[in-house]
């Protein structure tokens, strides 16, 4: 028998259903919810692609299970921000920062999450915060200094 | 509809008006199979560029985005030609057309043509005919604008999307020109912008890619969605060459959402109505394995088996100049050295995946490919729907590096959709899946030997290499495999092009192929040989008692040779070659020609008492012409770093009783955030053909870092990749 979840997705309540409640969140996101900027990549949660918010905090969508988020605040990359505008945003445009580009979405929300609670991080703070990600393009060096474009934005209201 | 033929460049332009007004320009190869010689509308015409009645300017590309950005500099060229702003350009990814094959590689005809992204060759190649279709677009509308203004055609001039009468300063728009130049008659010979005259072209370029990819908006091939479309997972033989030999789907079967279980070629596909039922489904299948040969291989006995080889008398030569054995016999000093390099893995981010809809006489593909002609070619061989009737909508790859050359995880899909019942499938391979299945950078064993001189330099060289085959896999280009087992690929960069000014040289190969599937890895060749070469090159110094630097600047002394040492003495330059370091930090160096570039690179290494190996800063030097994009090259160069050195570091691919032994990134490691080197990219632009950028930047690293290693620790590793207990001190 399906079960019926509400889940609060980017500020909506959104109802789903599943026919396993062990399905990772990954998953409903992608293929129930159409929030494909979330992206699979190992599933063992090994390289943070498909990181999102819940409650605020970085979270590995490919090992959270969809019944344990019911009525949690999700955030994907397609609700960080109206049309791209985040500071995180704008200095990865600015920096250049993608390749391949499928790696970021995710990068992209852990830095968000570091931001949101350290205005003005050292690299080594940058580095603890975003190693659960991997980028094979080998962006990582932009990234960091994205991250520092992004926290200046930040600071200084933009 | 015009056509004009250029001998030159055995091309037809192809001029149109475009559907819903507008002008459109195209090419094709003559008597090239399937070609749109027939096409008797100018709707028909697979445009390079259109120019709307509206004024908007698309750009239409066959080439595959991986994260290249050749589909940016491609764009560039476009706006280049046409002067017109390139934030006005939009770039459209266009389907199979035998006008994007790449108009180096003529022919092919028996695979369909070349309609592929690969040997870093879109801007060097393609590029040249998207100029001719933008100059001849410009021709055109200044021809269609003159007529407007009633004015002479030699006083008007194209500027920022106008036709510009330049005595007079009146002007007309590229949109209100559009429907009369497509009337116009095309120029036989379009003439090109020379280089004094570029207004985008070498200059750093955004990319129209970021914004989409930094909102999740962008497109790959996993988030494919069509209407019914079900998702499978195929169940592979963990040994490779294995067969199904029986299976029961009945526990499968049970798992909610799953709707169906397939047998294919390449295992047990279990279709279902999401990934996660699919994935379970496949987890409770009882399949019976005919493992077949390969499950005797092991990689222990494979090097020892190779290492045998290496001293038998048979061997395919790739190069030889002079008498290796007697400059050998009667040498002053002798130096020999066994190398190994492993199997690597490709781990693009976005795991193979591609979604089918076989239909009975015709198939649509939507895949992250960088081969659309081959994919075509082979979903033909495999189910006769001819290539006419196979469409594939190519999506942004997550990255490629010369794993979706192949055409495997598009078959998967196309079997699984007409096994189960001709409905759209999307066939997703898990991390595991992907790592284990994959066609790997051919693993070898390397002999060399070298004779030094009175002067301390080489008088002869020898280099065998034993170890598989890409081409031995790769059926598409089955052709090149010679009949004595030379694989080019394999001894590509040792033997193709030879930098060092040596009298003496012998280099062959013995194909040996345990059944590994081997494939292209960015950079191919050049990467194991690349890091053999220069690291032997590197012994040969030392055992001469001379500055690396300086050993190699004289080796590369020939003509052919002369750019590879210009970027030698830049990257010297730069890193500031035998100026004191911090203490601990040691330099290597290495130089690498490869895809028509030359690139060199300093690294600056530490190697701590347990062995691990810090890596601070790379400085690279390429010389791959003139550039496009300044940007793209300086990330592609550093990416390229990134790649060569997590192989360096980590890349070991080890098979046990025929299976990989690797699974996902816990125990396949990448590089992480914290490990990647500072990385300075200096560009020159040497005279000369242009060359490639996404891959050559590759092969230095690997040697650079190693040669610093010998310099910290006198330590000269040679068997990839470099491991902490090889270094403990």
């Amino acid at each position: 028998m399906a079960t019926s979840l509400t889940l609060n997705v980017n500020g909506k309540s959104r109802l789903i259903s599943v026919d396993d409640p062990d399905t990772p969140l990954l998953w409903v996101l992608r293929e129930n919810l159409g929030l494909t900027g979330t992206k699979y990549s190992c599933g063992i949660a090994q390289c943070g692609a498909c990181m999102v918010h819940v409650n605020g905090e970085p979270a590995l969508s490919c090992i959270t299970q969809v019944s344990q988020v019911a009525g949690k605040k999700i955030t994907t990359i397609e609700g960080l921000s109206r049309d791209g505008g985040h500071p995180l945003q704008k200095a990865w445009i600015a920096e250049e920062v993608s390749q391949c580009g499928y790696c970021q979405p995710g990068q992209i929300m852990s830095a968000a999450a570091l931001l949101a609670k350290n205005k003005n991080p050292s690299d080594a703070e940058i580095e603890q915060a975003m190693a659960r990600h991997i980028c094979t393009c080998g962006t990582y060096n932009r990234i960091r200094k994205a991250i520092h474009a992004a926290a200046a934005m930040t600071r200084k209201g933009a | 509809m015009d056509a004009i033929f250029n001998p030159k460049r055995r091309t037809f332009l192809k001029v149109g008006a475009a559907t819903g007004g507008g002008l459109v320009i195209g090419f094709y190869l003559p008597g090239a199979a399937g070609v749109a010689e027939a096409a008797t509308g100018p709707t028909k015409l697979n445009a390079f560029v259109k120019i709307g009645a509206d004024g908007k300017v698309t750009f239409v590309t066959g080439t595959s985005e991986m994260g290249q950005g050749a589909h940016n500099a491609l764009a560039m060229m476009i706006a280049e030609e046409l002067e017109v702003d390139f934030k006005n350009v939009r770039i459209e990814q266009g389907g199979i057309d035998p006008a994007f094959a790449n108009p180096r590689y003529i022919g092919f005809r028996a695979v369909g043509g070349f309609q592929a992204t690969g040997g870093s060759s879109s801007v060097r190649n393609v590029g040249v005919r998207v100029r001719y279709a933008g100059a001849a677009a410009r021709f055109m509308l200044i021809s269609a604008g003159a007529e407007k203004m009633k004015e002479l055609r030699s006083e008007c001039v194209a500027e920022n999307g106008y036709v510009v009468h330049k005595p007079s300063g009146r002007k007309v728009s590229y949109g209100a020109l559009a429907n009369d130049a497509a009337r116009q008659v095309a120029p036989d010979d379009p003439v090109l912008k020379q280089p004094s005259e570029f207004k985008i072209i070498g200059k750093a370029t955004p990319r129209h890619d970021t914004p989409p990819k930094v909102t999740g908006k962008a497109l790959y091939g996993l988030d494919v969605k069509r209407p019914g479309m079900l998702i499978a997972t195929v169940a592979k033989c963990p040994v490779f060459g294995g067969k199904v030999k029986s299976f029961s789907a009945d526990r499968a079967l049970k798992v909610k959402g799953v709707k169906k279980v397939v047998q294919i070629s390449s295992g047990v596909a279990v279709v279902a109505d999401g990934f996660w039922a699919a994935k379970k489904g496949r987890d409770a299948l009882e399949i019976t394995w005919d493992e077949g040969p390969v499950a005797k291989v092991s990689s222990p006995g494979m090097y020892q088996s190779w290492a045998a080889l290496a001293k038998g008398p048979t061997a395919a030569e790739r190069l030889k100049t002079g008498d290796v054995a007697t400059a050998l016999a009667t040498a002053a000093k002798r130096v020999e050295s066994v190398y190994e390099v492993p199997f690597l893995a490709h781990v693009c981010m976005e795991p193979m995946n591609a979604t089918a809809h076989f239909k009975g006489d015709s198939v649509e593909i939507w895949a992250p490919t960088q081969a659309q002609s081959w994919n075509a070619h082979w979903v033909s061989q495999l189910t006769g729907v001819p290539t006419s009737a196979i469409t594939v909508h190519t999506t942004y790859l997550g990255g490629g590096f010369g794993r979706r050359l192949e055409s495997d995880y598009v078959l998967d899909a196309v079997e699984t959709s007409r096994a189960a019942g001709n409905v759209p499938v999307k066939v997703v391979w898990t991390r595991e899946d992907d790592l284990q299945h994959d066609f790997y950078r051919p693993a070898s064993h390397n002999v060399f030997e070298a004779a030094l001189g009175a002067d301390g330099m080489p008088t002869a060289w020898r280099h065998r290499i034993v170890g598989t085959s890409i081409l031995q896999y790769f059926k598409t280009f089955g052709h090149f495999l010679r009949k004595d087992g030379m694989d080019p690929t394999s001894a590509q960069g040792a033997g193709d092009y030879f930098p060092y000014d040596i009298p003496n040289v012998l280099v062959d190969y013995v194909n040996n192929n345990p059944g590994v599937p081997s494939g292209f890895w960015r950079s191919v060749g050049n990467t194991q040989n690349g890091f053999l070469l220069e690291s032997f090159v590197d012994e040969l110094a030392h055992a001469a008692g001379k500055d690396p630097y300086q050993y190699r600047r004289q080796l590369f002394s020939k003509p052919h040779a002369a750019r590879l040492r210009a970027v030698l003495d830049l990257v010297a330059e730069k890193a500031g070659w035998g100026k004191p370091l911090p203490a601990g930090v040691h330099r290597g160096i290495a130089a690498h020609f490869a895809y028509g570039s030359y690139c060199a690179q300093v690294a600056e290494v530490s190697v701590a008492r347990d062995g691990k190996v810090k890596v601070h800063r790379v400085v690279a030097a390429i010389d791959p012409g003139w550039i496009v994009n300044p940007a793209t090259v300086e990330r592609q160069i550093e990416g390229a770093i990134f790649y060569g050195l997590t192989a360096a570091l980590y890349g070991d691919i080890t098979i046990k009783n025929g299976r990989v032994e690797q699974s996902n990134f816990d125990n396949y490691k990448i590089l992480r955030m914290d490990e990647m080197p500072k990385v300075e990219v200096h560009i020159l632009q040497g005279k000369g053909e242009q060359g490639g950028i996404g891959e050559p930047g590759v092969n230095p690293v690997a040697p650079a870092v190693t040669n610093a290693i010998f310099a910290a620790t006198g330590k000269r590793i040679r068997k990839l990749p470099i491991k902490p207990e090889m270094l403990r001190t």
